[in-house]
């Protein structure tokens, strides 16, 4: 038996499977979700710890680990329906192929994660990272009927599945969503698409904080459909003063009404931006949280975001932030060290908002773990969840906070 | 059940509230299913959060297992309880805790009636979208267990989509608070997991929810086709055509003309092969957009009539049919299983002229009245239970109707549950390591496994596949 992670994993996987780079562990790229079970089964019986990564992009891939797996060899589209409006594609698959792919065939999966488009979906899922869609169209696991998954030791399990309604078994799907592979790898995704819209219109408007706030509630009481309602920090935006940025979409006529209704509710100068640079708007804002190297969001609700971002300003800075304006949800990127965050964790536990760690460098990540502070007997539950999953806790992943460390 | 914890149990919730006579618990051995039934060794009703704590620790000291039952409307079984268990009924649990309008959240005790807590929350312009059609007799922790569907479910989604937060009282009696009011997970989504886990987790005491406005404009149209298969076709190209509807139902012949002939008769065409319920609603301008592509699209595929509503009594007049179908095919025989599955909606044609084979072939009737738009299937069997033989026919279909489902990339269940009824059918959409990972994670919670024991899995899952590994 050869105890080299390298040499074994070529054994099992093939010469070409596995890289030794330089300075860095054996790097492995399946192209099934076997060769990913494969490897994993590999780390259970020896004892090895594993980091897995998609293409690199949003967590740094910088895990202290025996060897790395990464997703991104698994990037197929299995199945495309209009007529059932899903998806399955293995994890690996970018966000930006899909919507290549989904757009052609006249329909779109509406996510709007934090990052670079090439982000896998894998990535977005196992962070449940949402962007300022999340407000009309839901939350991450809101579109993703099931899944597949290669537990810790290497069993290959499913839940879910690809129709749109389904109660069969435990959710587990809903544990993967979110759960930063704390449970295991996901290899497959069935999701829900969406037809296209035909009108796509952003509307910003540019004030100081607490004016945009008072109407962003306005516009919130008002019962307005829109789908995306984000204020936004000035170096999120890329303007020279806080901005609020809506997101409309659906028929021509609706939308239409909808504009018109934003403007005339509070007493914003609201700018229809042009259809090309919506899209850039919204790139850019997307990739402006790649300026910290800390990434984390609150889940505050939107009559307290205003208390949240201040708390942030008192704890952090208030230099890259945006806040749900219509359905709450706060995120922030910048530099900070482990004490902090863990300080800024607790102080929101007492006003109930808990605190998610999207991003960070291994050495933050290990200690203030993604997430923590949790109510009384929630850790313990957790703890068992991983150790079912993951028994020889071979997946290197920071979930939970070192407290006292 | 041992008399000295029957004392104990006494004297916690107070002896009224505790069933021990035969005739008494003979009134919980069923669920709204037909096909199973199951006596309780005891029925207890706790009258407080605490009560259920308290009642759940002597429980736990005692080692015996348990069952948390709302109203009883469940449709697969998922609340019966056996001899040796304690079925614990919810239904005094009726509090609506809190309604924050601003934040469109309610929070409410698990025996709420969901119709009632919409009720309560549209005095602030607010519902609770989740709207299975026993509303006005199901309790929100009911839903919470099975995560219940309904007709709106198709543009509002379910259950589980609703729930931001809740309290579950574990099997050990600790009671632990799940989720955030944002609606943010509070690490890994546990309220996600717990909600559908059929009771097998603990017992829910407490349900955050989120509440939606209640629409500006509604509309409904009745459109009826003279083929299943232009039905199915019309549903899929409305979908397609970025119209998403609160509601699009389906009735086939059968289930119209049982409708027609009660005293729900809500004027539809009898010689129909199916009918189609749309319901628009949204803004004024969004609902006239839309209600202008809908009837071009029904026209389009074939649609022999379109019927049109937009006030309150034009629209109930069209969902009346809808809502008393299961009433109305109560009225064809003594007994009515109504079945569960969802196919992906491009399936529908083929499904159905394959269940309504199967019905041919068993010499059964079958009525087709379901969630088209979300491609969630109920066939409802007619039957007589006393008929031994005409059981097992009932039996023998529902399975070929699963397995028809399934193999066309469908599901066993898409708002029902398992429950007892659909154990035997979990191999037919999970392998042996996922259903094992299932009852790992069940044991998570609940080690001793009391918490609605015998749900979800066939007998011999767990057990076997744990000692034996992978069949």
């Amino acid at each position: 038996m050869n105890h080299d992670p390298a040499e074994r994993l070529r054994s099992l996987l093939g010469r070409d499977a596995v890289e030794q780079k330089a300075t860095g562990i054996p790097y492995v790229t399946p192209d099934s979700a076997e060769g990913i079970a494969v490897a994993c089964r590999v780390a259970a019986e020896e004892g090895w710890t594993v980091r897995v990564e998609g293409n690199g992009t949003w967590l740094p891939p910088d895990a202290h680990a025996d060897f790395a797996v990464s997703t991104r060899a698994l990037n197929r589209t299995v199945d495309i329906s209009p007529a059932d409006l899903m998806a399955t594609v293995q994890a690996g698959t970018s966000l930006e192929s899909l919507r290549r792919q989904a757009a052609a065939l006249g329909m779109w999966l509406p996510l709007d994660p934090p990052g670079r488009p090439d982000r896998t979906i894998g990535s977005i899922v196992a962070t449940g990272t949402a962007g300022a869609l999340r407000a009309g169209l839901g939350p991450i696991r809101d579109h993703v009927l099931g899944c597949a998954v290669v537990a810790g030791d290497g069993r290959r399990l499913t839940s879910g599945g690809r129709v749109m309604k389904n109660v069969a078994g435990y959710d587990l799907t809903k544990l993967h969503v979110g759960a930063f592979g704390g449970f295991g790898i996901i290899t497959d995704l069935h999701l829900r698409l969406r037809a296209l819209p035909s009108a796509d219109v952003t509307l910003t408007a540019q004030a100081d904080r607490d004016a945009l706030t008072f109407s962003a509630r306005a516009l919130g009481g008002a019962g307005l459909d829109c789908s995306a309602l984000e204020l936004l920090s000035p170096a999120v935006a890329a303007r020279a003063d806080w901005t609020l940025a809506a997101r409309l979409l659906g028929t021509e006529s609706a939308v239409a009404a909808t504009v018109a209704k934003v403007r005339r509710v509070g007493d914003l100068a609201w700018q229809e931006l042009p259809p090309d640079e919506s899209a850039a708007f919204w790139g850019s804002v997307n990739r402006a949280w790649l300026g910290g190297a800390v990434t984390l969001r609150m889940g505050a609700l939107a009559d307290s975001i205003d208390e949240t971002i201040d708390l942030l300003a008192g704890l952090l800075d208030e230099q890259l932030v945006s806040a749900g304006a219509a359905t709450g949800g706060v995120r922030w990127s910048g530099s900070a060290e482990p004490d902090q965050l863990l300080t800024l964790r607790h102080r929101a536990a007492e006003r109930e908002i808990p605190v998610t760690l999207e991003r960070a460098p291994w050495r933050v990540r290990q200690r203030v773990g993604h997430f923590g502070a949790y109510r009384e007997g929630v850790g313990n539950l957790v703890g068992r969840l991983r150790t079912t999953f993951d028994p020889r806790a071979c997946l290197r992943v920071a979930l939970e906070e070192v407290r006292g460390g | 059940m041992n008399a000295s914890l029957v004392a104990t149990l006494a004297k916690v919730v107070g002896p009224q509230w505790v069933r021990q006579q035969p005739s008494e618990r003979a009134t919980f051995r069923a669920d709204g299913l037909p096909t199973h039934e199951a006596m309780p060794g005891l029925v207890v009703l706790p009258g407080s959060r605490e009560e259920v704590i308290e009642v759940v620790r002597l429980l736990h000291l005692a080692q015996v297992p348990f069952v948390a039952r709302g109203a009883g409307t469940g449709l697969s079984g998922g609340s019966l309880a056996g001899p040796d268990s304690v079925l614990i009924t919810l239904t005094r649990l009726t509090r609506i805790l809190a309604i924050h309008p601003e934040q469109r959240r309610a929070i409410v005790e698990p025996g709420v009636v969901n119709a009632r807590l919409s009720a309560a929350a549209a005095a602030f312009g607010l519902h609770y979208a989740p709207d299975p059609s026993s509303q006005t007799a199901c309790t929100i922790g009911g839903n919470v267990a099975e995560n219940a569907g309904g007709p709106h479910c198709l543009k509002y989604g379910v259950t589980t989509n609703h729930v931001v937060a809740l309290e579950l009282v574990l099997p050990d009696s600790a009671a632990m608070r799940l989720g955030s009011r944002q609606g943010e997970p509070w690490g890994p989504d546990l309220v996600g997991l717990v909600v559908g886990s059929e009771g097998m987790f603990g017992i829910v005491t407490e349900v955050t929810v989120r509440l939606e406005p209640l629409p500006a404009a509604v509309r409904t149209f009745l459109a009826d086709f003279t083929t299943i298969r232009a039905a199915s076709t019309a549903v899929s190209a409305i979908i397609a055509s970025g119209v998403l509807p609160a509601a699009l139902e389906m009735m086939d012949q059968t289930c119209i003309r049982a409708v027609e002939a009660s005293i729900y008769a809500a004027g539809y065409p009898t010689d129909a092969a199916a009918v189609l319920l749309v319901e628009l609603d949204g803004t004024q301008e969004s609902v006239e957009g839309e209600a202008a592509d809908v009837e071009r699209l029904l026209h389009a595929n074939r649609a022999r009539t379109v019927r049109g509503a937009s006030t309150e009594d034009q629209r109930a007049r069209l969902w009346q049919g809808r809502k008393k179908a299961f009433g109305a095919l109560g009225r064809l025989a003594p007994d009515l299983v109504v079945q569960d599955a969802v196919v992906p909606r491009s399936a529908l044609p083929e499904v159905l002229d394959a269940i309504a084979g199967i019905g041919r072939r068993h010499n059964l009737t079958i009525a087709n009245v379901f969630h088209a738009g979300d491609g969630n299937l109920h066939p409802n069997i007619s039957f007589d239970r006393r008929d031994a033989a005409m059981a097992q026919k009932v039996e023998a279909a529902s399975r070929e109707i699963m397995a028809v489902c399934v193999a066309a990339g469908g599901t066993i269940t898409g708002e029902h549950g398992v429950g007892v009824d659909k154990r035997q059918y979990m191999p037919l959409v999970f392998d042996a390591a996922s259903m094992t990972a299932m009852c790992d994670v069940r044991r998570v919670f609940d080690p001793d496994q009391r918490a609605n024991p015998g749900k979800i899995f066939p007998s011999y899952a767990c057990r076997e596949w744990r000692a034996g590994g992978v069949r």
